[in-house]
Parts: C-alpha cells; sequence; structure tokens
C-alpha cells in the first residue's frame, strides 16, 4: 500500500512549520512520527496534498518538572516517556500508559503530541490526559493558547487544535503518592485496546475512558461515585452506563458496556491497593 | 528528491518520490531483500531495521524521513562470514519454521538486547510483541534470544 502522491516539506523550526500550515491552509498535515497519519495515507483515508514534517524539531522532544507540572515536548517520543525516571516520580500513570502503546517499534517513533491531535477514540494517552486533568499548548499565526483536556476532543478523529495551529506540549499535573491504575483488554497485546481504562486519584479523582465513545471520554458519573466513596464494583457499575460506545468486529456494544464496568471496577481497586 | 541514507554502514544516496515508503526503498531501490513486507499495516514486524540503533516497522515510515540518518537491516548484523550473535542463536536453537518473520524477529531481538541486556522470558515475550510469527514458532524465538543474552554476558 501506497500513500497518494504529495508535497514534502521539512519545517527546521516550530514557526516554519506554523508559517507551512498558514501557506498551504487545509492542504497541509503535520507529519511527526506518522504511526497515526502513515497508516491512514496507506489505506487512503486520508490523501493531504501536503506534508510537513516536522519530525526533527528535537527542542519539541523534552519532559521538564515546572514545580506544580510536567511540561511535555510534543515530539517527545512514546519510548521516552515510558524510559522517563521523571515521570516515574511525578506522573506513573502516564509512564505505564506510554509503555502500554502499540509494541516497541510503534513506540520508537510514535509521539505524545502526534497521538493527542489525532484525537483517537482507541488511543491510550488521549484517556490518560483527561484522567489526569492535564491540557495542550498549542502555537498558531495568532500566538499561543492552552486547551483543557476535557475541551481538546469533540468528535471521532476531531479535536480543538486548528488547521493551522501546532501542539507544542502537554502539562500534566504531578501525581506522585496518589493511586492511579491502567487497565486495557486487547485481543493481542500490540493491538488497540478494546475498551481501556485511565484512572488518576488524587484531589479530582479522574477516569478515562478508552473507545467508549466516538471520542477519548471521561466517566464522569463513575469519578462521581468515587469521589463519593462508593466500592470499586459500584464505580464500575456507574462507568459501564457512561459513553456512547459503538459495536465493531471485536465487540458489540453490550460487551463494551460490560468491559467498561470491569476494567473501571479493577482500576478502582488496583488504585486503592485493595 | 534526493536523500542520503547510512545502510549497514554505507552511504548511499538516492532519488526517492516522497511518498515512497523506506521498506521499498529498501528492497526495490537498494536491493536488499532481506527486509520483508509481510502485513503492510505495523502489526506483524517483519519489515523491522534498526533506525540510528532501535528498531522501528520499515513499513510505516517513509524513505525520506530516514535521509541523513543511519539504518542497519539484516544484511548489516554478521561480521563477514561470521553471524551476529543473536543470528548464531536463532539458528542453534531454531528460532524458526518458514523464515518469513525471521528478519524482523531478529532485528527486533537486537534492538531489544540493547535495551535490555539482562531480560527475562517476559521480557523477551513483551519485547517482541511487535512481531508475529504465523508459523507460532515463538518458542524457540524466545529461547534463542535468551541464549543471545547469556552469551554476550559471559
Amino acid at each position: 500500500m501506497i500513500p497518494l502522491a504529495f508535497e514534502y516539506e521539512r519545517a527546521d523550526s516550530a514557526e516554519a512549520a506554523i508559517a507551512a500550515l498558514a501557506r498551504h491552509g487545509d492542504e497541509a498535515k503535520l507529519l511527526a512520527g506518522g504511526h497515526s497519519l502513515l497508516p491512514l495515507m496507506k489505506l487512503r483515508l486520508a490523501a493531504p496534498a501536503v506534508i510537513v514534517d516536522i519530525g526533527r524539531l528535537s527542542d519539541l522532544s523534552y519532559v521538564r518538572d515546572e514545580g506544580a507540572h510536567l511540561a511535555i515536548g510534543a515530539l517527545t517520543r512514546h519510548h521516552d516517556l515510558a524510559t522517563s525516571d521523571l515521570l516515574a516520580a511525578e506522573a506513573p500513570l502516564l509512564r505505564h500508559a506510554a509503555g502500554q502503546v502499540g509494541d516497541p517499534q510503534v513506540r520508537h517513533r510514535g509521539t505524545i503530541g502526534g497521538s493527542v491531535v489525532h484525537g483517537d477514540p482507541a488511543s491510550d494517552l488521549p484517556a490518560v490526559l483527561l484522567a489526569m486533568r492535564a491540557s495542550v499548548v498549542v502555537r498558531g499565526p495568532g500566538g499561543e493558547r492552552t486547551i483543557a483536556a476535557d475541551d481538546l476532543f469533540t468528535g471521532f478523529l476531531e479535536t480543538t487544535v486548528g488547521p493551522d495551529e501546532l501542539l507544542t506540549e502537554i502539562k500534566v499535573p504531578k501525581t506522585a503518592g496518589a493511586g492511579w491504575s491502567f487497565q486495557k483488554l486487547a485481543r493481542r497485546s500490540q493491538d488497540w485496546a478494546i475498551v481501556g481504562v485511565a484512572l488518576q486519584l488524587g484531589d479530582q479523582p479522574g477516569i478515562g475512558l478508552v473507545n467508549m465513545a466516538p471520542q477519548p471520554t471521561r466517566a464522569v458519573d463513575a469519578e462521581a461515585a468515587l469521589s463519593a466513596g462508593a466500592s470499586p464494583s459500584e464505580v464500575g457499575r456507574s462507568a459501564s452506563a457512561e459513553g456512547d460506545p459503538s459495536a465493531d468486529l471485536n465487540a458489540s456494544v453490550e460487551y463494551r458496556r460490560h468491559l467498561a464496568g470491569v476494567l473501571v471496577g479493577r482500576a478502582v481497586a488496583e488504585a486503592q491497593g485493595s | 528528491m534526493q536523500i542520503s541514507i547510512t545502510v549497514n554502514g554505507r552511504e548511499r544516496t538516492s532519488e526517492v518520490e516522497p511518498r515512497t515508503l523506506l521498506v521499498h526503498h529498501i528492497r526495490d531501490e537498494l536491493g536488499l531483500t532481506g527486509t520483508n513486507v509481510g502485513c503492510d499495516t505495523t502489526s506483524c514486524g517483519a519489515c523491522t531495521v534498526l533506525l540510528d540503533g532501535e528498531s522501528v516497522k520499515s513499513c510505516t515510515l517513509l524513505a525520506v524521513q530516514a535521509d541523513g540518518e543511519s539504518i542497519t537491516t539484516i544484511e548489516g548484523l554478521a561480521d563477514g562470514e561470521k553471524l551476529h550473535p543473536v543470528q548464531a542463536a536463532f539458528r542453534e536453537h531454531h528460532g524458526l519454521q518458514c523464515g518469513f518473520c525471521t528478519p524482523g524477529m531478529v532485528m527486533a531481538a537486537v534492538s531489544l538486547l540493547a535495551e535490555q541486556p539482562d531480560p527475562t522470558e517476559h521480557d523477551v515475550r513483551e519485547g517482541l510483541e511487535g512481531n508475529l510469527c504465523r508459523c507460532t514458532g515463538y518458542h524457540n524465538i524466545v529461547r534463542a534470544v535468551l541464549a543471545a543474552a547469556e552469551g554476550s554476558q559471559a
């Protein structure tokens, strides 16, 4: 399978990438690690006329301690997240989940920013960002703005990042010492989750769901139940009624709801250490 | 567009269409057919090569993304007649049946051992999760990788 022909440009700075987007409008797509975009282009589900390669912007690959939160460069690869000592200490949920994305080869190329802006409900990291109350920084012709993860995912492969904007950074609150859990059921270990759950305890417990709606989504009723002291199985029951899952080759709607209940229950029990 | 990739230690300059996938470039332009195209969908790992020492699936990279970088294919592992320790271990432990997945398995194993020189059996099975063997010959593959790790520890 070969993508449709496109024009290829390599951006040597974030500003150059933003300028290229301004120049080409809707015709252009940014290419980071390429592990969401290239598969779509090979299947010809995506056929951008222009590819702007930002994969070499190494100054957008970092994990930094910024006091109350961590700042993660958009081009930081899953492999780098999964082996980060700083994440191990301050955001272990994200570190663990990054190590569960795809397989080692995918983690060597795929980036957190690429995964997030792709907005795929089947991806692991968007659910983690939702659970952790993270936010993202995007830069465009009008300057920089910050979008809360809650306001980011609007529909299937749709986000509020504009076609002329570049996601540059992810801000993740520090969660050292708080319980967490990441649960994922897949047919084979490298597969997308049929259903996945990211759970972060803390002042505001967060539960992000994978593949339980057209977009990455939070289980807000289950979060409320958890805050109110409900048992793991009660929280799970609440989560199973949330979202808007669809059926596919792997699972019916009923099975997805069942899985969400079981996996959220397990996540709560694991995060609470019971 | 002109690209230059160091392939198995030798710089190779070529003219490519931007949409050319790295695996097609390796096989069709560079003539290195040890790297296989399996699923063509980032699942099976048959096309695994090393990009700057790390395993990647060359069906999911554009050749232009490897411009200026260094890649190692299965042909670049042996030192003349002397097999790479992972290759030797695959032969010794019969870590293959039909052989189609083998180049990718070996490259994934080399990358795994570079990151985890002393893996447990579980580490090896997890570390090879991106490579499928449709003969289901995993048992000897895992045995071979563990033997290669032990050999290089000694």
